[in-house]
């Protein structure tokens, strides 16, 4: 149990004082397996990342390639200074701390109804993974009928609540529309947080939790005081992925808004600079400022809230 | 151990299924509506009039079959791909000493992280040079990469839990080394590959932002990015249950994948998390 405690790590390394010849035949077998798909890997993210760095520098427009001239850091100037650019980073940095946020209570209650549950657990983790292996597309098109205005049964089983009347629309203004796409992300993404919770609780002795309750721990201080601290890592290494898996949204907001009322994101920004627009030059400035907002994002949850990388092994 | 089920946790549980198969079961509904019924505004939750023709339709929409097949195609080949290679990494990482493993992990870490719409516009433009914009190795080859951390980080998990000294007893016993492989290691790691498999290809079945950047025909474009492109005869009336169908159509995978593998699906998504 020790061992689930600590950060979980690849066996230790062995002192490595002595280059035997078997050591440096492993080294060799070690680096040639591992090869191909670091090769993979980096080939298709780090060259056309460095592709991006040098495009940004050029004022560049498909549809006018011979018109491709050096201009510094002007598209990165033009980026910075827009309003647009900035109301939709607000947006996305809006919907990632809400979600995540929401997510990580919703998350939280399902794991511990699952910890807690006696029966029909399968059942249970089934209904679970159905949303997490949902195409978003499809979740996106399912929540925006269940708003849709003639073809949603939302306003319909929700108008006793004093704010949906049976005419709410919901994709009529910025803040109904960034609801219904906050819902669709949250739906879609929660259980993935709430495994990744679960395991985390499962981890915790019950021997900790009975010791508390028999020193007459009430359940909040049961929760606060032992289970949320011994849980921590696997809480940080959740938000840690769901958040940036946040920022990037894109799918739900292409299908439910396309960006009207509003509600682009800096993903979808960027999506629209080089795919609908063809500026190559500009699209490739949003790429390294998307990308540097990431490692910013993932450089202040990792020293603010101290996450423990080694244990951060998941997908986001 | 456990304690007994309180009424509360009754709720729970009866919230969580109904939070969780609700916008499944509402689209399934939305999907067996008339065209019609739809079309003039269709509130209430069940079809008035209950009908498997949208099935029929989509059934006939060539389109729509070529991206099912594009979708498959893709999501397949880029799943054995990255899992193979994520099996070598991941056995050199679980079982060799070697210089560079923590940089291997660091990589893989960095790239889950890596925001993909920021590859958009320079694989679009490479994509183009090298006539791969709009084919199968153009999304084949984004797609293992994305998930090859993925692969990695479950499959070194899965790996680091096999008793490998089991090798060796096998073949003190007599057994070649083949067979000690083929019938007491590969037992042991197939149902770590196979999980891996499976959430390799969930990510490539969903991908969505390079499917509608790096394709422009139905000759690549998967399901998707074919259902975001998905308007009827009429453009401002759009066949809102025939996409319903669509959508449930790409769902049933996914259900039947969850349904007959779900234990060793929340194994793999949480081995890598806590598991030392």
């Amino acid at each position: 149990m020790t061992e689930t405690v600590v950060a979980p790590r690849p066996t230790p390394a062995p002192a490595p004082a002595r280059a035997s010849d078997r050591s440096i035949a492993e080294n060799r077998l070690g680096l040639k397996l591992v090869a191909p798909a670091v090769v993979l890997m980096v080939l298709v993210t780090a060259y056309p990342m460095l592709q991006a760095l040098y495009l940004s520098l050029f004022k560049y427009r498909l549809t006018v390639p011979d018109d491709k001239s050096f201009t510094g850091l002007g598209n990165y100037a033009t980026v910075l200074g827009d309003s647009l650019f900035w109301k939709d980073m607000l947006n996305t940095v809006i919907i990632m701390i809400i979600t995540v946020a929401i997510e990580l209570v919703i998350g939280f209650a399902f794991a511990m109804v699952m910890h807690r549950i006696v029966f029909a657990r399968g059942v249970m983790r089934t209904a679970i993974l159905i949303p997490y292996g949902i195409i978003t597309v499809v979740s996106a098109f399912a929540w925006q009928f269940a708003f849709s205005l003639n073809n949603g049964f939302v306003n319909g089983w929700f108008k006793w609540l004093p704010w949906i009347s049976s005419d709410t629309n919901w994709f009529g203004d910025h803040w109904h529309a960034m609801f219904a796409i906050m819902a669709s992300e949250i739906w879609k993404t929660t259980p993935f947080m709430s495994l990744l919770l679960l395991a985390g609780l499962s981890q915790i002795s019950e021997d900790m939790i009975e010791a508390a309750k028999v020193d007459g721990a009430t359940w909040t201080q049961r929760l606060v005081k032992v289970i949320l601290p011994n849980m921590r890592a696997a809480i940080m290494v959740a938000v840690l992925f769901r958040a940036l898996d946040a920022f990037r949204i894109f799918d739900n907001i292409f299908i439910m808004t396309r960006g009207a009322e509003n509600t682009e994101s800096s993903s979808f920004l960027t999506y629209r600079q080089v795919i609908e627009q063809f500026q190559l030059g500009m699209g490739s400035a949003l790429s390294v400022l998307l990308f540097l907002s990431v490692l910013l994002i993932a450089y202040i949850l990792v020293k603010l809230f101290r996450v423990d990388l080694a244990q951060a092994r998941q997908e986001a | 151990m456990k304690q007994r089920m309180s009424p509360a946790h009754w709720a729970g549980f009866v919230v969580i299924l109904v939070w969780c198969l609700l916008p499944v079961v509402w689209i399934l509904m939305v999907s067996l509506k008339p065209v019609g019924e739809t079309t003039t505004g269709s509130p209430q939750f069940f079809p008035k009039d209950w009908t498997v023709q949208n099935y029929k339709d989509i059934w006939d929409n060539h389109d729509f079959l070529r991206a099912l097949g594009n979708s498959f195609g893709i999501a397949v080949i880029a799943t054995l791909l990255a899992v193979v290679f994520a099996t070598l990494a991941a056995y050199a990482i679980a079982r060799l000493e070697f210089r560079g493993k923590r940089v291997v992990l660091s990589i893989a870490l960095a790239i889950a992280m890596f925001p993909v719409v920021s590859l958009v516009g320079p694989l679009f433009d490479m994509w183009r040079v090298l006539h791969l914009f709009n084919t199968w190795p153009g999304l084949i080859i984004p797609y293992m990469s994305f998930t090859l951390p993925l692969a990695i980080w479950t499959l070194s998990a899965f790996f680091r839990e096999i008793p490998w000294e089991m090798e060796q007893a096998a073949q003190v016993d007599g057994a070649t080394s083949w067979q000690a492989f083929r019938k007491v290691i590969v037992p042991l790691a197939a149902p770590g590959v196979f999980t891996a498999a499976i959430l390799t290809f969930f990510f490539a079945w969903n991908e969505f932002v390079l499917a509608i950047s790096l394709t422009s025909t139905t000759a690549a474009r998967t399901v998707p990015a074919q259902m975001s492109f998905f308007v009827g005869s009429d453009q401002f009336n759009p066949p809102y249950s025939q996409l319903a169908a669509a959508a449930v159509i790409v769902t049933v995978p996914v259900v039947v994948i969850v349904l007959l593998f779900q234990r060793k699906i929340v194994a793999g998504l949480t081995a890598g998390a806590v598991k030392g």
